[in-house]
């Protein structure tokens, strides 16, 4: 019937949508390999990192500062020479186009992503959050409604990559080895908590996500400014290790209260379907391990002595147990959450 | 200068951590003259860092994974010995190390109590301090405003006095509290939340461990098999099983009375996915619900819409068939006549179950075996249903003689103990008796045994009355500690001071503005140049 048509069109949409999405991530890996500078500005950018401390040195004793240096990392990475080199030197023209190529792609995704889901959901008849598919498809498409609304609040290009190289391989999988047909939910799952949990769960997924991927750009970035070997241009075009630091940071501080609250409405609802709040399923426990983690990050990134460094590992570490959670808690763990339709 | 280094670090700290923090300290506490009293404050101040702090919380996000990886007894018990039988070498060691009961171990109780006493020798001082703090008023302004992270020095239009006036007024505007210590000096600070916000979080957790220890040890949970037709009174004898907590006294179960008037159970008959024929779709128990003063009244209990009593919580947690089965004597005299629940095994229902008949004659006759709700009999799967709705129901049972309850022990209604029975033995003497029965249909007993009949099926409810006193503290304090978590992390704490001096030119002033946030802050220099440009009042 036409509900069979809703199904193939949502599942022709996220085809289409991988392939524009992989077109958007052609287009953002040749706007990292265009920014590089010209020879000239890389000459310039070697001078400037010869004269960071320099300058860095005489900031101090201009200000006459005894106090003890801020711990490495703690904001010892952004001397002004480093930012210059990122941000002031004009974009060559072939990278703005690649960039403005990535973006466009990137929201033309999004949308296809988005009719996906809808036509999902139309065709079930209820909220399209009650397998792995679907977690999967909507995480995907939450990760990048995220990216482009932030996207029109701040240049993002340099990140585009690693936000929509992710989204592609969480979505190939999910249509290869997720893919479960349209269908309707066991009675446990028919409440709106569902609506409540999950999808304030898989969007809390999707700022995860990105605050991973920033983690990991700091990492690099970090360790590539502390040893002063010779960067990848594109490298240098990222903001620098203390702003990538921030960034990092703004993510878990706007996904960790979400998850508390995933947390809480999780409970609540366990309470409505199996009599018990807390009931230590793998699921559960789960859940609650990654809220620990993240907490741990958060309470190390506040830690005197802890280096911001070693705080971002155990966010990583945070991630890790997120996509555990989802890929194998799902398929191999006994419990109550038995859902993946698999 | 110690002002400046303690006013960069804007310290929320209660105590120099000893042996930690910044590495300031290091060696000078460790040395060996410290004395018991010292040692005992030396350990709680390692015990009330944040580095311990996360240290145990680490710890507890690893200590509670095995929970999830290994059988847990209080959850599936059959599982867990299962597995225990299956590792005869591990099995046995993990059991006495507490895997297969991580959320009751010991060294999981360790782990989260230190983690609670090191937040409360954390959190209590730290209370005091910021409840002075918000009662008393920001610092003096250091010497040398240039010193502090933000900065910035401008010279406007009229005397110091006035310029200092135009200054306290913007920074009131802009939500600072505002303090001149001096006359040429303000001194301004604002995000007492911040601090505020973290309490809360702290507290709020302590709080929610509080709410569910509180519900352990006074919740009481009852499981029992309901048949339609039958009634459940809410009594200790009633349940089939019934776990309270430490402090519940299970004689004083509020009086009232559940009927099962009507079970509605719906499977997926469209074949529309991988997986998904026969699928449970929904579930609805039709009851009359009467309370201790004889008022009835028809409530409904589905998945996810538990039944409020007053007296507990009464879930819908399972269901499945009961058969009725009659068992007769040589004469025709009925010996046993029940709905009689037989539990499901998997997803299509098959499902097991015992008949005992004590008063047989002339020893205790069994029966043992299965329901099919859609039976089909083959050769290698045994009896097995292929559907969960009773598309064609059938009874698959064997049959004993001798005696039932041979020690007195309390023994499972939905199995038999055969250990002191023999099987009555096949057509021809040979193997073991097999009955097959439909609806309606009676089989004769051999040698003058009587008969038994499956006269139809009814459904049964699998109920789970529960209580959780300390739910409501549980749920208020989470919501708290999110409130308080939002508060902490989005507030900002800033300090500004503002410093005026004469111009050298007349009826102008130098102002000189410097500010000092908690962590980094990137956004202390525009809040800085608001201060300087914004007008009166504004923010
Ligand atoms: C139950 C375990 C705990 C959890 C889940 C937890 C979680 C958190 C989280 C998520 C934060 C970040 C919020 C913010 O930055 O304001 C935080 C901050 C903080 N925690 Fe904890 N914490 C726990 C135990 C403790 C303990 C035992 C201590 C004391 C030793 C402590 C002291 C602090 C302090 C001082 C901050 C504020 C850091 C700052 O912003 O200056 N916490 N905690």
């Amino acid at each position: 019937m036409t509900d069979y048509t809703l199904a193939q069109l949502s599942n022709y949409s996220v085809y289409s949508a991988m392939v524009v999405l992989t077109l958007a991530m052609l287009a953002y890996a040749l706007y990292l390999a265009r920014i590089a500078p010209e020879r000239s500005e890389r000459t310039a950018e070697v001078r400037e990192r010869e004269l960071v401390p320099a300058g860095a040195g005489a900031e101090k004793s201009a200000s006459g500062l005894d106090a003890p240096p801020p711990g490495p990392g703690a904001g010892a990475g952004e001397s002004p020479g480093v930012r210059a080199a990122g941000v002031d030197v004009p974009e060559p023209l072939g990278a703005r186009k690649a960039g403005g190529v990535g973006r466009t792609l990137t929201m033309l995704g999004t949308l296809l992503v988005v009719a996906g889901v809808v036509l999902r959901a139309l065709e079930v008849h209820r909220w399209p959050l009650g397998n792995m598919y679907e977690f999967a498809l909507v995480g995907a498409m939450f990760t990048l409604v995220l990216f482009t609304a932030w996207s029109a609040r701040r240049d993002l290009r340099w990140l585009g990559l690693f936000v929509v190289g992710p989204v592609l391989l969480v979505l190939g999988a999910a249509i290869t080895v997720w893919y479960t047909d349209a269908s309707e939910l066991m009675p446990s799952l028919r409440s709106y908590w569902l609506a409540i949990h999950v999808t304030v769960a898989t969007m809390t997924v999707a700022v995860f996500t990105i605050g991973a991927s920033l983690g990991i750009l700091y990492l690099i970035q970090d360790r590539l400014e502390t040893s002063g070997s010779p960067r990848a241009a594109f490298m240098r075009r990222l903001p620098s290790a203390r702003g990538l630091e921030r960034l990092t940071y703004a993510a878990h501080v706007v996904a960790f209260p979400m998850w508390s609250f995933t947390l809480i409405a999780g409970a609540i609802w366990a309470r409505q379907a199996w009599g018990s709040y807390w009931n230590w399923d793998p699921k559960e426990v789960w859940t609650f391990v990654i809220w620990v983690v993240y907490a741990a990050y958060l309470h190390a990134r506040a830690t005197t002595g802890w280096k911001r460094q070693n705080a971002t590992w155990i966010a990583l570490a945070g991630f890790v147990c997120v996509l555990m959670n989802f890929a194998v808690v799902n398929m191999y763990f006994v419990g109550q959450h038995s859902y993946s339709g698999l | 200068m110690s002002t400046v280094r303690d006013e960069r670090a804007l310290s929320t700290q209660p105590v120099p951590e000893g042996g930690g923090g910044g590495g300031r300290h290091d060696g000078s506490v460790t040395l060996p003259s410290l004395g018991p009293v010292g040692w005992l404050r030396y350990a709680w101040r390692q015990l009330t860092s944040m580095r311990t702090a996360l240290f145990l919380l680490l710890l507890l996000a690893v200590a509670a994974i095995p929970g999830s990886t290994f059988p847990q007894r209080s959850i599936d018990a059959a599982r867990t010995t299962q597995w225990i039988t299956d590792h005869p070498t591990a099995g046995p060691l993990l059991d006495r190390l507490g895997f297969f009961e991580v959320y009751a171990a010991p060294w999981f109780a360790a782990i989260y109590l230190l983690l609670f006493v090191s937040l409360i020798g954390c959190v209590a001082p730290r209370s005091r301090i910021h409840w002075h703090q918000v009662r008393s008023t920001p610092p003096r302004a250091p010497r040398r405003l240039e010193r502090l992270p933000a900065h910035q020095e401008v010279t406007v239009d009229g005397t110091p006095d006035e310029v200092r006036d135009r200054m306290r007024a913007r920074l009131r505007g802009r939500r600072y509290r505002v303090h001149a210590h001096d006359d040429s000096t303000l001194s301004a600070e604002k995000g007492y939340l911040k601090e505020s916000g973290n309490l809360v979080f702290h507290l709020s957790l302590i709080a929610v461990l509080v709410g569910v220890a509180w519900g352990h040890l006074l919740g009481w949970k009852g499981d029992v098999i309901l048949p339609v037709g039958q009634t459940f009174a809410n009594t200790l004898s009633r349940y089939d099983t019934f776990s309270p907590g430490p402090w519940v006294d299970p004689t004083d179960l509020e009086p009232y009375t559940i009927r099962l008037d009507r079970m509605d159970v719906q499977f997926e008959t469209q074949d529309k996915g991988r997986g998904q024929f026969g699928m449970p779709r929904d579930f609805r128990a039709f009851t009359t619900l009467t309370d201790a003063s004889g008022h009835s009244e028809p409530r409904e209990i589905a998945v996810n819409h538990p039944l409020e009593t007053g007296g507990g919580t009464v879930f819908l947690l399972g269901n499945g068939y009961a058969p009725h089965i009659t068992v007769r004597d040589a004469e025709g005299t009925v010996i046993y006549s029940d709905a009689t629940p037989f539990l499901p095994q998997d997803n299509n229902y098959t499902s097991v179950g015992a008949v005992k008949v004590p008063g047989a004659q002339p020893d205790g006759l069994g029966f043992a075996g299965f329901f099919l709700p859609t039976g089909v009999i083959d050769e290698q799967r045994g009896p097995h249903s292929i559907f969960p709705g009773p598309a064609d129901p059938q009874l698959a049972l064997t049959a004993f003689e001798g005696t039932l309850f041979p020690d007195g022990a309390p023994q499972s209604v939905y199995t038999l103990n055969t250990s002191a029975m023999t099987p009555l033995p096949g057509k021809d003497g040979e193997g073991q008796l097999r009955i097959l029965l439909r609806p309606g249909q009676t089989f004769d007993l051999p040698d003058g045994r009587g008969s038994i009949t499956f006269d139809g099926v009814e459904r049964f409810a699998g109920l789970s009355v529960r209580t959780d006193p300390g739910k409501t503290l549980t749920l208020v304090a989470s919501l708290l500690a999110l409130a308080g978590l939002i508060l902490s992390l989005v507030v900002r704490r800033r300090r500004v001071f503002v410093r005026v001096r004469p111009a050298p030119e007349d009826g102008r002033t130098v102002v000189s503005v410097g500010g000092l946030a908690k962590d980094d802050d990137e956004g202390m220099d525009d809040e800085i140049a608001a201060v300087l440009t914004a007008p009166e009042g504004s923010r």
